[in-house]
């Protein structure tokens, strides 16, 4: 065996040092460098500069500076709101999602009979949630005279519009993306399953609880999925808004009206192609930093529980 | 002993509580699929008075020329191709990252891996220009195209990752058989991949099925329209009275997703907890 080990060593050697590059493998990657040439590389270069730009499909784009970006912060009161109601939709719903998504994966987190079963269950929404046919749904059992209020009914609560009413729409949408927490909860089991059951074993045997067992043992252990789970809810939760658009229409009040939703408005309502880049490119920025903190935030975040492990 | 099964029993409580209330709005659009209007709005009871298929015959009807079996196949003619290229592309260039060394392979695999995070909001804009310079907007083109050339790397990385896992060792005996890259990509890595192929596909099959997004802002008219656009249509045009059957028509287009999932589930939660992507 370590035979065998050592030749390897040796082969991955030679090779490194000869450099025998085999270009047949840029053959196979070639689909994707020109897809990323023109799928991807070339838009985004192109709606930077589209952003610099009062481009609105009617005439030849003139380019002028920074004013979309002043005109976004300074003059749009659409834009701050939308800001605002993105940032509460993500804090609502995100640190919602994974919760449910994490406990649940505890729960399911054990040896016993129809947990392959209850899996199931659970991914389901994740996997029909996106669709137009879960936005009808939605809105038909949140209306006012909808099922969910009926319910209510029975135990005597007046149920409030859960769509008309500027307290209480935003909270419907949100629940819409908690109720897709599956791909969370199947991505936290496939970790808790990688926890060497020693650990556990020897955290038994210093008598920690299990509430103890949880903040020393699961939760550092899991904390890089938790982290990149949370990373791709935000990036996924800032974009976000056809539920939005299909059940509330961004209303009441533009209490729901998402930045996803102006952003659309801008460039394919208005056709504001200069002005939509721009608001594009504000979003894409605050992501940027959001996902920066976060890994700055996570390194120290790694760096105490070790060091409060090792004390 | 007991306590063990007590706690058991606890979970097991909780689990089923949860997977009620989870499934409870599904389980309630179908039945009110087959309510007459007036039942579904005010009513607690979730069962239809009598089952009634006509929310599904005047919803298949629609109300223009076009009826629902038109979108039907519009969203397999667009889900179809889409999903044979994606995996193709996607197999072929995983298969290069994962098992070649070429010049700026690292640059070229990170490219990849941080247009993963790349928001579709900064591209959807320049991207429609783009199609409609090339003569591209209201056909399945913008669909068709960029999975022609692999532009999902969520794909692409969970096929590397697939391939990471088959030992070299299978590649050189290959080679000292005879077999090129080529023929060793077809006949001993596609056999050994094909879960992570399925995968592929499935997922790639019901969120181009599912999508509202790009078709909303691609495809124009309504003769081309896929279900989701049309539900919408439906949803917004005749908001007055059809209510059951709009409901029919979601249980119609969530129908192939459903059955899809059920028939392949194991490859779906595969799929994820390997690539470790997509919250």
């Amino acid at each position: 065996m370590a035979h065998t080990i050592e030749i390897d060593k040796y082969r991955k050697l030679k090779k490194k040092n000869t450099s025998d590059y085999q270009y047949i493998g840029l053959l196979f990657i070639t689909p994707w460098i020109l897809g990323f040439l023109i799928f991807q590389l070339f838009p985004l270069l192109s709606s930077l500069y589209y952003s610099l730009t009062d481009y609105n499909m009617m005439k030849k784009p003139s380019f002028i500076g920074a004013y979309n970006y002043i005109q976004a912060f300074t003059r749009d009161k659409k834009f701050q709101n939308s800001l605002a109601v993105t940032f509460c939709y993500t804090a609502i719903s995100v640190p919602l999602k994974l919760m449910v998504a994490l406990g649940i994966a505890l729960l399911l987190n054990m040896k016993a009979r129809f947990i392959a079963f209850f899996r199931t269950l659970y991914y389901l929404p994740s996997i029909l949630g996106a669709s137009v046919a879960v936005a009808v749904l939605w809105r038909f059992l949140f209306t006012k005279q909808g099922y969910i209020n009926s319910l209510l009914a029975l135990v005597g609560i007046t149920g409030p519009d859960w769509i008309g009413d500027t307290h209480y729409a935003l909270f419907t949408i949100s629940l819409l993306t908690v109720w897709q927490f599956g791909s969370s909860m199947v991505l936290f089991l496939a970790g808790l399953k990688n926890i060497p059951p020693e650990l556990y074993e020897a955290a038994r045997m210093d008598g920690a609880n299990r509430i103890r067992t949880f903040f020393k043992i699961t939760f550092p252990m899991l904390s890089p999925i938790i982290f990149f789970n949370l990373i791709m809810q935000l990036i996924n939760g800032f974009q976000d808004f056809t539920p939005a658009m299909l059940i509330t229409k961004g209303g009441p009040a533009n209490a729901t009206y998402l930045y996803g939703m102006l952003l659309y408005e801008n460039a394919f309502s208005y056709f504001k192609m200069g002005y939509a880049s721009a608001l594009s490119w504000i979003l894409f920025v605050i992501m940027i930093a959001i996902t920066a903190i976060l890994f700055k935030s996570s390194g120290t975040w790694t760096h105490y529980e070790d060091g409060g492990r090792g004390a | 002993m007991n306590k063990k099964i007590l706690r058991h029993f606890n979970s097991y409580l909780v689990l089923l509580i949860v997977g009620v209330i989870m499934i409870f709005p599904l389980i309630w659009m179908i039945f009110a699929s087959f309510k007459p209007n007036n039942e579904i709005f005010g009513n607690v009871n979730i069962f239809p008075s009598k089952i009634n298929f006509d929310s599904y015959v005047s919803g298949w009807k629609g109300h223009g020329q076009l009826n629902f079996g038109v979108f039907l196949k519009n969203s397999i003619a667009l889900v179809a191709p889409t999903v044979a290229f994606t995996v193709l592309s996607s197999t072929i260039v995983a298969y290069g990252f994962a098992r070649f060394r070429f010049p700026f392979k690292k640059l070229l695999f990170s490219i990849m891996i941080s247009t993963l995070i790349l928001p579709n909001a900064v591209l959807i804009i320049p991207r429609y220009l783009l199609f409609r310079d090339l003569k591209w907007l209201d056909t399945y083109k913008t669909f068709t195209m960029p999975a022609l050339f692999a532009c999902t790397p969520f794909f692409i990385y969970m096929l590397i990752q697939f391939f990471r896992s088959i030992p070299f060792e299978l590649d050189e005996s290959a080679k000292i058989d005879g077999c090129n890259a080529f023929s060793i990509l077809v006949r001993i890595m596609l056999p050994l991949c094909k879960p992570a192929i399925i995968s592929a596909a499935l997922f790639q099959a019901i969120w181009t099925w599912e999508d509202f997004f790009n078709s909303l802002i691609y495809i124009n008219s309504v003769k081309k329209f896929t279900v989701s656009l049309a539900l919408r249509m439906a949803m917004d045009t005749s908001e007055a009275a059809n209510w059951s059957s709009i409901l029919a028509m979601a249980v119609v287009s969530m129908l192939p997703c459903v059955l899809l999932f059920f028939s392949a589930q194991k490859y779906f939660v595969e799929g994820i907890s390997t690539s470790g992507l997509k919250g």
